[in-house]
């Protein structure tokens, strides 16, 4: 069993996660390809914790995920928020900021 | 080491490939259909499997508790936050044909390219450094290391989570 089979398996799953980032216009489907995205860096926390026998990577694991949770919160707060005073999640459609 | 003793390590590693393979295709299809999908809801619910696969994946590597964290916070809450996100901006239930951007195409090069190029240089690097060949519970462990050496990060993180909380109130809450 090699270390690059989980290191290749969590590339391969955030480059995925970037494509739904920047493919998808639905404002919950973005957070759900971020949710993917961190997921795959737990992969490689865990993977290379694992290879050198110390805990350390699990405990960074930890981490993200209890910070993933409060994204999420966070990010659909914010998405609710957008959808009371616009009546849409349509990314592109939020655009105040544009000059 | 008896005869016995290598066969069962063999038959071990045998056994952690064949899982991680199966795991991991079962992901990487997830995955896809989470980010191609046209109905949200089957989105939230690829998305489950995904989030699945990544604890079984813990498990094959011996962090159990990390696996059981991830089904707890993920499968049980995260998902079920994403449910209520969905229902509560009334998305169309059905398949919705507005949920892509018009440019899927530089996006998916942009996929592709990054996935070209992370594999290349993973396989360039680590090319085949072998795991060790035994896992060991590590559980007790990793609480005796929050608990000490990482105590200020964990106590940083619970207010963290606190704040978001409140934060996550304030922001959605109705005038």
């Amino acid at each position: 069993m090699w270390l690059n089979q989980y290191l290749v398996l969590a590339a391969i799953l955030f480059s995925i996660g970037v494509y739904g980032v920047l493919a998808r216009r639905n404002a919950v489907l973005v957070l759900m390809s971020i949710e993917i995205i961190l997921n795959s860096v737990n992969i490689n926390l865990v993977a290379f914790g694992a290879f050198n026998d110390t805990v350390t990577g699990e405990v960074f694991a930890l981490f993200v995920i209890a910070i993933a949770a409060a994204e999420v919160g966070i990010g659909l707060a914010i998405v609710l928020l957008i959808y009371r005073n616009r009546r849409s999640i349509d990314l592109n459609e939020a655009d105040l900021m544009r000059g | 080491m008896t005869h016995s003793g290598v066969l069962a390590e063999v038959d071990w590693n045998i056994a952690r490939n064949v899982f991680f393979y199966l795991f991991a295709t079962i992901q990487v299809i997830a995955a896809i259909k989470v980010v191609t999908v046209k109905n949200i809801v089957h989105a939230a619910l690829y998305l489950v499997v995904v989030l699945a696969g990544v604890a079984a994946q813990f498990i094959l590597l011996g962090a159990e508790f990390v696996a059981t964290t991830q089904i707890l916070v993920y499968i049980g809450a995260v998902v079920v936050l994403f449910l209520f996100g969905i229902m509560l901006t009334r998305a169309n239930l059905g398949a919705d044909a507005d949920l892509d951007q018009d440019n899927r195409v530089p996006a998916l090069l942009t996929g592709l390219l990054l996935a070209g190029v992370l594999v290349a240089t993973l396989l360039r690097t680590f090319e085949d450094i072998e795991f060790p060949t035994e896992t060991r519970s590590t559980t007790a462990r990793v609480s005796d290391s929050i608990f000490s050496q990482y105590i200020v990060p964990f106590e940083a993180v619970s207010v963290l989570l606190l704040a978001a909380l409140i934060g996550a109130i304030v922001v959605a809450r109705k005038e």
